[in-house]
């Protein structure tokens, strides 16, 4: 017990080996501690990981090459027919890969100016209380936010508001309209900060600059505002994507049963058909589809924005 | 120099921050042509009166003219004038070469694409830094950037050129050979530079003219030269170069000497002949510096003052020891009696 504040202490003492005999020994024996302390560290993130991802996603694509057994679940086997049915579920793909994509971006174009609004043109008291604000709707439950919007988007919500100033036979509930809706409602908070963080962090006297050298402030902003930014966009855009093309509580109120996600089919799958091999196949489907869009999209920010080492300089 | 007009002009300008004035009721002109500096400490409202010539900031009253034109209200965006900025303020996300060009590009109508890159080539090549077109700002020494910010400004030729301390981030030895490229730029390119500084030697050594500034006052404008021999007050004699001040009878004047001005010798009849004072004095302490020694001595009756002694005179007389008696002495037209403000 003694020699663990030592042990701490000299983890740099790799760099004085050779100069003293004495310290060799010291520094050998420390640098294996300090080792077993960062892999103490590691563990539970590590065990968490290995454990409840890595080996459940081997045991979903283990079972989506199973057969469904005649009472539902799993039985062993090696087929591809799962994967071939895939098709069969066409229409969720499709609602996901559309609405998912066209949320995002909704997202984004309505998170950009709040955030904006807070980092620029709010003054420092402000900004804190402001951006709690922000993150306010966390406070309360998802599904009592959605259930929220289902009265508000129902027919005798929005609709019957409207019909009052002669737009009548407008149907909100139950389209894709109501889905993007509820997106960018719940979504929202999660795109402000990473965008407010950027925009921040952003030099003024860029925008100074900028001014000086006859850039009208629409030009400067689409020209060192807006890809200073980039990177704030797309941290959060990932976020919401991500979360987006897994949601299924927000189809499922908004959407009705009539505009439906891939995490819909899963639980249909899963929990009602007890079809699972296949459920497997559409979720390692979902998660291919993921990793290749957030592969590329990554890709192409990262070429567009060159300040990744800027911020590191 | 001839009477060409003004390039900026500021009429009665006042900058009021709250209760805080940060400029107030300035009348100052800068000559096509000129290289001017405005000097002062930190808060005396030079930064701020550069900014009103940029346009980043409004008089709160009077106006404001370049080349003539009444630019009171017009937007950074629509001046003739260009900075160069304290940090350089160069885009991280642009290469060098866009961000030379940047100002070209705002153009309407935008020129064509090889003129554009022609001028980026000389822009260059003019603060010698050609090939750094496809480089990143941030790949660039701090002497390098600063030639970027140079040469982004100076693409525009610009009626005037703002310069906001752009040597404040830079190391000594690399400040002494930016002073002689910026004058020599100066000369090359025959843009009126506008450079804003703390630093007495720089704007000595670099301007034509030099505005001393306090507390958003202008105190005197006149050249290095006027500023040193013809100080209007303590304040600009004690601001430009070095000097001992020695206090009047009332209290409302001193008198002022400078250093180099004051003869020392081992003894007072070793002082040359036609000085108007000799004095006996102890020698506290000597500095060695190069070209000059600086002494440090005390007379019975005027108590401690400085004297520079340039090494010829060291030479032929002698170096003097810390407690050692000795005289020293000045010429009538070595003493400049002045306001003690």
């Amino acid at each position: 017990m003694a020699g663990l504040v030592p042990a701490i202490l000299f983890t740099r003492g790799k760099k004085m080996r050779g100069s003293r005999p004495r310290m060799m020994k010291l520094s050998m024996t420390s640098s294996l501690r300090s080792k077993l302390v960062t892999a103490l560290l590691l563990a539970p993130a590590g065990l968490f990981f290995v454990f409840l991802l890595l080996v459940p996603l081997a045991v979903v694509l283990l079972f989506s090459f199973g057969e469904r057994a005649p009472a539902g679940g799993y039985v062993p086997a090696f087929t591809l027919q799962n994967y071939m049915d895939l098709p069969a579920r066409g229409k969720a793909f499709f609602n996901t890969l559309t609405l998912a994509p066209l949320g995002t971006l909704l997202t984004a174009l309505f998170a950009f100016p709040m955030a904006y609004f807070l980092a620029v043109r709010t003054s420092p008291k402000w900004r804190i209380a402001l951006l709690i604000l922000v993150m306010a709707p966390f406070w309360t439950s998802q599904l009592l936010r959605y259930y929220a919007w289902m009265i508000i988007l129902g027919n005798k919500g929005l609709p019957s508001w409207l019909a009052m100033v002669g737009l009548t036979d407008v149907r909100i509930i139950n389209t894709p309209w109501a889905v993007l809706i509820g997106a960018v409602y719940g979504y929202l908070p999660l795109m402000v900060p990473p965008i407010y963080v950027s925009l921040e962090k952003l030099d003024k006297r860029l925008l100074e600059a900028s001014a000086d050298l006859g850039a009208t402030p629409t030009r400067t902003f689409l020209q060192v505002t807006l890809p200073l930014a980039l990177p704030g966009v797309a941290t959060g855009s990932m976020l919401v994507f991500i979360l987006l093309m897994g949601d299924y509580i927000l189809p499922q109120f908004l959407g009705g049963g009539k505009v439906f996600f891939i995490g819909n089919a899963l639980v249909d799958l899963f929990l009602q058909s007890r079809n699972w091999p296949f459920g497997a196949a559409v979720s390692v489907a979902l998660v291919a589809i993921m990793f290749v869009t957030i592969y590329f999209y990554m890709r192409f920010v990262l070429s567009k924005s060159d300040t990744r080492r800027a911020a590191l300089v | 120099m001839n009477h060409s007009p003004s390039v900026i002009e500021f009429r009665k300008v006042t900058k009021r921050f709250g209760d805080v004035v940060a400029v107030a009721d300035n009348d100052l002109a800068v000559k096509a042509g000129e290289f001017l500096s405005i000097l002062g400490p930190s808060g005396c409202g030079k930064t701020t009166s550069l900014r009103m010539m940029a346009g980043f900031e409004q008089p709160s009253s009077g106006e404001v003219f370049i080349r003539g034109e009444n630019v009171t209200g017009v937007p950074a965006y629509r001046r003739p004038v260009n900075m160069v900025f304290q940090h350089y303020a160069l885009f991280p996300h642009l290469s060098v070469a866009d961000n030379v060009s940047y100002g070209l590009r705002q153009r309407n109508p935008k020129p064509a694409r090889a003129e554009i890159d022609r001028a980026v080539d000389e822009a260059l090549a003019m603060v010698r830094l050609e090939g750094y077109g496809k480089r990143r700002s941030y790949e660039l020494s701090g002497g390098q950037q600063q030639r970027v910010a140079l040469a982004r400004a100076l693409i525009n030729r610009p009626a005037v050129l703002l310069l906001d301390e752009p040597l404040a981030a830079l190391d000594r030895k690399l400040r002494r050979d930016m002073q002689i490229e910026l004058q020599n730029l100066q000369r090359d390119v025959g843009i009126t530079f506008l450079l804003v500084t703390h630093d007495q030697e720089e704007a000595l050594s670099m301007s034509d003219r030099v505005c001393v500034m306090r507390e958003g006052r202008i105190v005197q404008t006149g050249s290095p030269r006027e500023l040193y021999d013809q100080p209007v007050n303590r304040y600009v004699a004690d601001f430009v170069g070095k000097t001992n001040f020695f206090s009047g009878p009332t209290g409302a004047e001193v008198l002022s000497i400078r250093p180099e001005q004051i003869e020392i010798a081992a003894n007072v009849n070793a002082l040359p002949e036609g000085l108007m004072a000799r004095l006996p004095v102890k020698v506290l302490n000597r500095i060695f510096l190069g070209e000059h020694t600086e002494y440090v001595v005390a007379s019975d009756k005027l108590g401690e003052f400085m004297v520079m002694a340039p090494r010829k005179s060291e030479r032929e007389a002698g170096v003097y020891d810390i407690g050692d008696m000795i005289a020293a002495g000045w010429r009538a037209e070595a003493e400049r009696i002045l306001p003690n403000t």
